[in-house]
């Protein structure tokens, strides 16, 4: 029944050349010299000529491409300008965090989003349904930034619960690792569980309105067992693919609240890699993330499969 | 609701870890800084937050004091011969790297070849008239000189003048950035990138009766009022760099202290005289378009509104407190009146419409909108275009702008804050003024070490400088810090970076 999944696998080459080309040449279209900025204040003229060969930007742009290329190819990403350390070792570094991180955003997003989307579906009309939407216009309304700098003094300055940023890995401090990521990953999940609990009701009351519900509830089921055998199962696909779609999205790091809560993921990976002009980090991450995200649409195709049985051919 | 159980757990969690902390009664100082630093290596580190955590790990042959004298540090001191062109330094004995290794003349002279030689090294420009390093014995360097360099010794107080052990730059190659080994109080532990920068206590520093605190811990955390929120809530103790309009708020918190000083740089704006197509505008052309727009700027009034008068105004590339601040030429007022009698002599048309780049930074922006208006009222339509710090730099280089609002960071020497900009060919000379009569003095001014002297020299650069260059000086930057009042013993210095010796947590 996953017949499709070598197919996919080797789709997945094409793709990730064609993304490496992509920001290879988006790059360029970057104004600013990265030399100029890695030169630093001074702007050393003999600095600024080094630096071009070194990082070989006087050479023209499929020679570059092509000496990158060949080294990822050799599983080497390059080495960051700025800090000089492997960007493997950086994105390495990066992508737990990312991942711990969006994880847990999902895990709020979907505890949140789709309850109170069959709530607000099944309850349609009633106080249930509009509390649950004026809930969601609010998470989908509220800049990511502006709810955590309010959750910091919240619960950071005036309560003193939680710590105000930073990471810990949760191998190291299971406990303090779950501190100082569960407000980042709620205010990135709310926005998420906004979109999820409005479509799980549209797409619920779509389903709940087939014929085949009508039969279930003529079979005289009780109606949980319509909702979440009959109704729920239908009306979960497109749901999956926007939740896979989300997660994908907050794979590439999030930018805004990574940087309130000084959250070392990918995502300030790249915001300081681009404002640095630091190439191999931006085009390094880039492919990485582009891969995860191939990887996640993959994913989301397997549970359409396995949540619905008329693709089983 | 649904979360309070856990938030209780977290909330003990969190108690258990500060006791188990406060047990072990190690000391340890949290430092917000507004970027994460490049990498750690003094010959190719370049950016001003490095310098912050360098303060820490590595200590230099000398150093500066509050008054902006150079002391010694490494070395115990120094004689210059007659002719200004050899340098005898003395090095302190007994002084001992991260490594153990002993801090020898041949270390130093290791140190400063690596400057001077290293493929890409940054600090080349800034000690290139030193020709040769030969080591007299082995606690005395002599440093050979192509010509007289006044801002040597200056040089000497920041990273050129930073001691690698030789040995462990030599095992970690081009690496040693990752994990540096000097002889700074502090040694280097752990880094992750864009997360922290954490140093230990070195038990063998050569001062260590001034080192209190066993570690410091660097956090980079770029949103100045999330450094705040976290100075606050007790995650940092210290922090760089805090916004003007905070001040207040700080001021107002018994729970935080606040420590100011200035810059030894300043804000400016950059005019295009010769630098391609842009540079054809009356601004360009004449020097008393340029005199006029200065005339319209009041700089105390543009300090008040936008920073709430903490910053120093000033016309000069030094400040007022500097010993080379030439009193002659004092701040000009705002002189409307003036001002547009300058326009009609020079025949100009009003309004004339300049292109004004301003790096996209919200105080900087504040200050080209307030100087905008200012300049209105004599008649200059300056268009604004905010652009990204990079692409500006770009822009500059290529003449792309008729004023460029630039900061410099500044340089302990004189000649730092003023040759690479009014030189012919100085490389920060993005409005390409060119007067060999200028580059002379100038020149002059840096092969001279006598302070009276220079200060002649400086004093009739000044004269032409400020009359008909192509920088309009505005004001010196305040170095704002806050901390919490367990920190003691901290000051500020007046190159703003982090002295962490004589630093005590309470």
């Amino acid at each position: 029944m996953l017949n499709f999944l070598p197919r996919r696998l080797l789709e997945l080459l094409p793709t990730l050349f064609l993304v490496s080309v992509l920001i290879f040449s988006l790059q360029q279209l970057l104004p600013g010299d990265p030399a100029l900025v890695m030169a630093g204040e001074e702007g050393d003229p003999a600095v600024i000529e080094q630096i071009r060969r070194q990082y070989r930007l006087d050479q023209p742009l499929p020679l570059q491409y092509l000496h990158w290329m060949g080294n990822v190819l050799q599983g080497d990403l390059g080495e960051s300008m700025r800090i000089k350390q492997p960007v493997a070792q950086l994105i390495a570094e990066k992508l737990p965090v990312t991942l711990q991180l969006g994880t847990m955003a999902m895990l709020f997003a979907l505890l949140i989003g789709i309850p109170a989307g069959i709530v607000s579906a099944v309850r349609k009309g009633t106080a249930w349904d509009t509390a649950a939407n004026v809930v969601a216009l609010a998470g989908l309304s509220t800049p990511n930034f502006w709810l955590g700098i309010m959750m910091i003094f919240l619960f950071s300055v005036s309560l003193g619960w939680l710590p105000a940023s930073g990471y810990v890995s949760l191998l190291e401090d299971p406990l303090q690792s779950l501190a100082t990521t569960v407000m980042p990953a709620f205010v990135l999940g709310s926005g998420i569980a906004a979109v999820l609990m409005r479509h799980m009701r549209s797409s619920l009351l779509q389903a709940m309105a087939a014929d085949y519900v009508r039969t279930a509830r003529a079979k005289g089921l009780l109606e949980h067992q319509v909702v979440l055998r009959h109704g729920l199962r239908n009306a979960l696909t497109p749901v999956i693919t926007l939740g896979a779609l989300e997660f994908g999205t907050l794979l590439s790091g999030a930018v805004l609240t990574e940087q309130v809560f000084s959250v070392p993921g990918l995502g300030k990976l790249i915001v300081d890699a681009v404002f640095n002009r630091d190439y191999a980090v931006v085009q390094g991450v880039v492919l990485v993330t582009a891969t995860v995200y191939i990887l996640l649409n993959l994913l989301a195709d397997v549970l359409y499969v396995l949540a619905n049985p008329r693709l089983r051919a | 609701m649904k979360f309070s159980p856990t938030l209780k757990r977290l909330t003990l969690g969190l108690a258990l870890l500060g006791a188990a902390a406060a047990a072990q009664a190690q000391t340890t100082l949290r430092i917000g800084l507004a970027e994460d630093p490049d990498v750690l290596d003094p010959t190719f580190g370049r950016t001003y937050v490095g310098r912050i955590v360098f303060k820490s790990i590595c200590d230099k042959l000398f150093d500066i004091d509050d008054k902006l004298a150079i002391v010694p540090q490494l070395a115990l001191g120094h004689s210059t011969s007659a002719d200004g062109r050899t340098v005898t330094i003395r090095l302190r004995p007994g002084v001992k790297f991260h490594d153990g290794e002993p801090m020898t003349a041949e270390a130093v002279k290791f140190s400063l070849d690596r400057h001077l030689t290293a493929q890409g090294s940054f600090r080349r420009a800034e000690i290139a008239q030193v020709d040769k390093v030969e080591v007299v014995d082995p606690l005395t360097v002599r440093l050979l000189l192509k010509t007289p360099f006044a801002p040597l010794m200056a040089q000497l107080t920041d990273r050129a003048g930073m001691i690698i052990s030789p040995k462990a730059a030599a095992a970690a190659g081009d690496k040693f950035g990752n994990a540096p080994v000097c002889a700074g109080p502090y040694k280097f532990t752990e880094r992750v990138a864009q997360d922290r920068i954490v140093v230990d206590r070195f038990a063998d520093y050569w001062d260590k009766g001034r080192v209190h605190i066993d570690r410091i811990v660097y956090r980079p955390i770029q949103d100045s009022t999330v450094r705040l929120a976290n100075l606050r809530s007790g995650q940092l103790d210290l922090l760089e760099r805090m916004l003007a309009t905070d001040v207040g708020e700080v001021r107002k918190d018994s729970r935080l202290r606040l420590a100011t000083g200035f810059e030894l740089g300043y804000q400016g704006i950059t005019l295009n005289v010769a630098n391609g197509e842009k540079a054809n505008s009356p601004l360009g052309k004449d020097a008393r378009v340029r005199r006029a727009l200065e005339l319209a700027i009041d700089r105390e009034a543009l300090d008040q509104v936008v920073f709430n008068g903490l910053n120093q105004a000033n016309n000069q590339w030094v400040s007022p407190a500097n010993p080379y601040y030439q009193a002659r030429f004092p701040t000009p007022k705002r002189d409307v009146a003036r001002a547009k009698a300058l326009l009609r002599e020079a025949g100009v048309r009003t309004p004339l419409a300049l292109d004004f780049m301003v790096p996209n930074n919200p105080e900087t922006r504040a200050a080209a909108e307030v100087i905008q208006s200012m300049a209105a009222e004599v008649g200059f339509d300056l268009k604004i275009r905010v652009t990204e710090f990079a692409t500006s730099l770009n822009e500059a280089e290529k003449g792309n702008f008729q004023m460029y609002m630039l900061a410099w960071s500044g340089r302990t020497d004189p000649d730092g804050n003023i040759f690479s900009f009014a030189s012919c060919k100085g490389p920060l000379n993005y409005g390409r003024y060119c007067d060999p009569a200028l580059d002379a003095l100038l020149e002059k001014a840096r092969s001279t070490t006598a302070v009276a002297e220079r200060k002649s020299l400086y004093e009739q650069a000044a004269a032409k400088w400020l009359a008909e260059g192509s920088v309009i000086y505005l004001y010196h930057r305040a170095l704002l810090f806050a901390h919490s009042p367990r920190l003691e013993g901290f000051k500020v210095m007046p190159d703003g970076l982090i002295r962490v010796t004589d630093l005590k947590l309470k």
